[in-house]
């Protein structure tokens, strides 16, 4: 393995310049030994070397939607965005919900992957609500958590057991939060802009009502739930004071529900169909002031591949979801630091060491004896993402087209050069 | 005729496509209406041709991919009554079935140099995102619940020519006029591209219907909701009456047909609380005596066979200004 020296580099938050000096794949110190004449040299100057990113929720669709993503395509992509360690989620085909698939999906990322990919469980077999999976053998496997996905469980019963069960293994269950009967046949949020455009709507009490009773059950069993995507304001609310009452409760929220309101729809583009869906300038405010005041702990991307043929449909007919790995750290930049809602030191932490923090994960911080997983980002660099600057396999982004600041120059992982723009 | 006849005028006009009225300035939608006289008077000529050579070698389709009788029966007599060639294609879930796209199909219909594309679909946006990556003119003949432009152009021309027939001035506008819109609001592509015409005509909007089939927020869009028929009708000058499916009170939307015509339906005992000469309309087809009494729909005050007439009128007048005015294919 190859020595690198990165030199005029800044670290979050400070402006004195310093190097990095990596051999083995180890970030061994500030400084390169005297002498040194091996190793490959990094001009740093202008970049903020930052832990590599780390994100909870990716969906890398392997096996069974390959044509979407897959452990390598999604891996470029999230090298891209400056993300050394991810999670997969389990809604592949067949679903992760033995231990035979995760041993089967880690030793495929082993193969494919050019970042630290971690998996996660269903948490009932075949994301099907009814029985427990075996959980305790999927702890053993390497699982980080459970989760039903895009699903929330319908059964209040069945998620009582489930969390009680992940709580006795030790796993988190994170939590799709959505009354699947008040969201219906909707495809967007119900709003202002549902009703000019007359598309049916999903209104945030839906998401509001579940995040609710899944705290509640949480709460009742000790287990540690971690909401997904929170989008709306009274989300926010009710994990606020679910936390102020010691709840084992952790949060998450994504890109877009920063970054745009249901405004976005009026054009029909299907990037910007979301679930939960883009929401309205309140919530953007109240998702904010919970990043900010730590009620939401971190970022996730929920990054989710849809291919072209899949999303170039009537509004009505497309997939929900979008790809956010490639864009993510640029969104934050755009929209949360520059504005001057957070700092880029916390930033990066949000993306960082907090979601790490969340699942237990040995990732997130940049220390000497560490491993070398970096990237050296420009928080000043304004561009335009194309999909020619995708890494993933699919191009569902509703930041394409979009004027962003700050762009990952470097990405490394365990000291090799995963992504590099020129 | 009042007006010179369009032709002496100059016709300011550059839009592609009709996909919304909420892209039409007041100025367009007058223009169609100021081009559709014209029309309607091809139909009613003494010498029996009702033709002109207008579209003559252009090819219209007729694409619908949700059944509909009128609308596409009024859209083929117009393009035939500009001398177009028309084709008509129904596709429906089977083609989605087979597998191909929005674009697919369209993209086959160009193929055979097709120069006017006239759409209904159950979608909201379906011509919209055709119109941004195809180049035919595009014309939405309902998509969804979204927008049906080209009948809130007909129900205003029909109002308009009622005002200023009534009146006797030739100059007469909507300025001011009260019309109430009774009905199944949510589910009506017809109710949101009247509030957005009405609105830009200067006309007044009342809704009224169950709360239950009234969409969120929709006084933002510019109208009156009120859920009592009798304050809703008070003062009106136009009572539009939309149709109630028969399947919302399946799906929970409304108790009883039976409580509904007791609340919403529009007939001789809750007319007596709007002006006598209130103008009655309706977007067809008819459920007769549910929303409407079958006597009113047939009654002096009803307009709603103009609204049938004039909408072949002014479908030419759309089909005329996008095809010769808003650029070559």
């Amino acid at each position: 393995m190859s020595r690198i020296v990165i030199n005029n580099a800044t670290l979050p938050g400070s402006d004195k310049k310093t190097s990095l000096y990596i051999d083995e794949g180890v970030l061994k110190g500030w400084d390169a030994p005297a002498g040194l004449v091996d190793a490959e040299v990094i001009d740093a100057s202008g970049l903020v070397a930052c832990p590599g990113l780390v994100d909870l929720r990716v969906h890398f669709c392997e096996p069974g939607f390959e044509s979407k993503e897959t452990l390598a395509s999604g891996s470029i992509a999230a090298a891209r965005g400056g993300f050394t360690t991810v999670v997969t989620m389990s809604d592949t085909h067949p679903p992760i919900d033995n231990a035979g698939m995760v041993e089967f999906v880690l030793r495929r990322a082993r193969e494919a992957a050019s970042i630290r990919v971690y998996t996660s469980a269903c948490a009932t077999k075949g994301m099907q609500g009814h029985e427990l999976t075996e959980m305790a053998e999927l702890k053993e496997a390497g699982v980080v958590f459970v989760s039903d996905n895009r699903r929330d469980i319908e059964s209040s019963a069945v998620l009582r057991r489930v969390l009680e069960y992940a709580r006795m293994v030790g796993l988190p269950y994170v939590a799709h939060c959505e009354d699947a009967d008040l969201t219906g046949k909707g495809h967007m949020h119900e709003g202002y802009w549902s009703t000019v455009l007359g598309i049916p709507g999903m209104p945030r009490q839906a998401e509001e009502v579940r995040v609710e009773r899944n705290i509640r059950l949480a709460e009742m069993t000790g287990a540690h739930i971690h909401i997904q995507h929170v989008s709306s304001a009274g989300a926010v609310d009710t994990i606020r004071r679910a936390k102020a009452r010691g709840v084992r409760v952790t949060a998450e929220t994504c890109p877009p529900y920063w970054s745009f309101t249901d405004e976005m729809v009026q054009t029909f583009d299907t990037n910007a169909k979301l679930n939960p869906p883009l929401r309205e300038a309140s919530d953007i405010a109240a998702v904010i002031a919970g990043l900010q005041d730590g009620t939401l702990d971190c970022i996730a991307t929920g990054h989710a591949p849809h291919t072209p043929t899949e999303k170039e449909v009537e509004f009505a007919h497309a997939p929900f979801g979008c790809i956010g790995l490639d864009t993510a750290l640029s969104a934050a930049i755009t929209y949360l630091v520059q504005p001057g809602h957070l700092s880029f030191e916390r930033v990066i932490e949000l993306m960082s060491a907090a979601p790490a923090r969340v699942m237990g994960l040995p990732a997130g911080t940049l220390e000497p004896g560490g491993p070398a997983d970096l990237c050296l980002v420009d928080p000043e660099q304004p561009w335009t993402p194309t999909p020619a600057d995708l890494g993933s396999r699919s191009r569902n982004s509703p930041f394409l087209g979009k004027a962003l600041v700050g762009r990952v120059k470097y990405t490394l992982c365990g000291g090799r050069i995963v992504h590099y723009a020129a | 005729m009042s007006a010179a006849p369009h032709t002496e005028r100059e016709i300011q006009w550059t839009r592609r496509h009709l996909l919304g009225i909420a892209d039409l300035s007041r100025e367009e939608i007058e223009t169609v209406l100021d081009t559709a006289p014209q029309f309607a008077a091809v139909a009613k000529r003494k010498s029996g041709i009702k033709k002109v050579p207008l579209l003559t070698g252009r090819l219209a389709v007729n694409w619908f991919h949700e059944p509909s009788t009128r609308t596409r029966l009024s859209f083929e007599l117009a393009a035939k009554r500009l001398s177009a060639d028309t084709l008509a294609m129904t596709t429906s879930a089977s083609s989605v079935v087979k597998g191909e796209t929005l674009h697919d199909t369209l993209a086959n219909i160009e193929a055979m140099q097709a120069d006017i594309i006239i759409l209904r679909h159950d979608c909201a946006g379906a011509p919209h995102i055709l119109a941004a990556s195809h180049t035919s003119h595009v014309i939405n003949a309902g998509d969804g619940r979204h927008e049906h432009p080209t009948q809130a152009l007909l129900d205003a021309f029909t109002i308009r020519e009622h005002l200023r027939r009534k009146t006797g001035n030739p100059e007469a506008s909507l300025d001011g006029i009260k019309v109430t819109l009774v009905g199944d609001i949510e589910h009506s592509r017809v109710a949101r591209s009247n509030i957005l015409c009405l609105n830009k005509l200067g006309a007044q909007v009342t809704l009224c219907g169950p709360a239950t089939l009234m969409p969120a927020r929709v006084e933002e869009m510019g109208a009156r909701v009120c859920y009592d028929l009798r304050e809703a009708l008070r003062g009106a000058d136009v009572v539009y009456s939309l149709r109630i499916q028969l399947e919302r009170q399946q799906h929970g939307l409304f108790p009883s047909i039976r409580e509904y015509i007791r609340l919403f339906r529009v007939d001789h005992d809750s007319l007596r609380h709007a002006p006598e000469d209130a103008l009655i309309m309706h977007p067809g087809p008819i459920n007769r005596d549910l929303e409407l009494a079958a006597d009113i729909a047939d009654g002096p005050r009803s307009v709603i066979l103009e609204q049938v007439s004039n909408g072949v009128a002014v479908r030419m007048a759309v089909m005329h200004l996008l095809v010769n005015y808003g650029g070559a294919v």
